[in-house]
């Protein structure tokens, strides 16, 4: 090729190193903070605490109604919600630190939390 | 009417690092109309120029020309001093730094291309140093960093690999002025 033969060895060495260093870099940087638990909260305070491991429904009474939430291979939603626009309901499953789901109507917001805790928005 | 006269004394070397800084503007203007997803993420097509120049002329006149065209190149997108001009500039400094070593490794081995890939991670390198202490000081701008590290390989290379057909062109059809070229 016409273009390799500007490589030289050392050329390729570099190269190498920089893809070594590009594919290290993917999981160290995306696998800080793992999901460790799902934090239930009614009316601003914690109901429960599910640990994302075990299967498992739970539900969660409010002013409206009863909100049920599900914890299903290390992901949570919510399944149902007396609420009048379900946005808790639509939107699905939770798997990442930081991710909420907040059931405005009924207040209750379930949240994924991780080993660290991140900010939830900054602004300048 | 007073009537004075300021006379500039210029050296072909000043000539010379304007005529090579205007062409890395250029590269530098056409680098920001080509539109990209990720912000901060640009082909970085002037350091073709920085290359050519470190290669034929020394650190030094790739210095001038380099920080010469982040200067310019600010004022004629109109970022000068704004976050952006300073991510450039610390990306610029980073990778001039990384050159100044790069251009002692054999020549022999390592050509334009090392240059280029190395000067491309210190160029991500500075810009997230300073994003990180300055603008977003949060860890979370650490989950870019596969993507801005895949991105310095690409254009490193693409770059490097472009310097160096144009060196050596240059080397086949006009022998290089003073400064040593190619010491093998």
């Amino acid at each position: 090729m016409h273009w390799l033969g500007f490589l030289k060895p050392g050329d390729w060495l570099v190269a190498l190193l920089g893809l070594v260093f590009c594919a290290a870099s993917f999981p160290l940087a995306w696998q800080a903070g793992v999901a460790e638990k799902a934090v239930i909260k009614r009316g601003g305070e914690v109901f429960a605490e599910l640990d994302l491991g075990r299967n498992r429904s739970i539900e969660v009474p409010g002013p409206l109604g009863v909100t049920t939430i599900t914890v299903e291979r290390r992901r949570v939603r919510v399944v149902t919600d007396p609420g009048p626009r379900q946005y808790c309901v639509r939107q699905g499953w939770l798997a990442r630190p930081g991710e909420i789901a907040i059931c405005a109507p009924n207040q209750v917001s379930v949240q994924i939390q991780g080993s660290k805790e991140a900010y939830d928005s900054l602004s300048y | 009417m007073t009537h004075s006269v300021i006379k500039l004394t210029t050296t072909p070397e000043d000539h010379r690092i304007a005529q090579l800084t205007a062409a890395a503007i250029g590269l530098a203007l056409i680098d920001a109309a080509i539109p990209l997803p990720l912000p901060g993420v640009k082909p970085g097509l002037a350091n073709i120029v920085t290359l050519i120049v470190l290669a034929r002329y020394g650190w030094r006149t790739a210095a001038w020309v380099s920080g010469l065209r982040v200067i310019a190149g600010g004022l004629l997108l109109g970022q000068f001093l704004s976050p952006g001009f300073f991510m450039s500039l610390s990306g610029a400094l980073l990778s001039l730094a990384v050159l100044a070593f790069a251009i002692r490794l054999p020549r022999r081995w390592f050509g334009p291309v090392s240059w280029s890939i190395l000067a491309a991670f210190a160029h991500i390198g500075g810009q997230l140093l300073l994003a990180r202490v300055w603008l977003i000081p949060h860890n979370g701008l650490f989950y870019l960093v596969p993507l801005f590290s895949a991105a310095a390989l690409g254009f490193g290379m693409i770059n490097g690999l472009i310097a160096a057909r144009l060196l050596s062109e240059m080397a086949t059809s006009a022998p290089a002025p003073e400064t040593e070229v190619f010491r093998v």
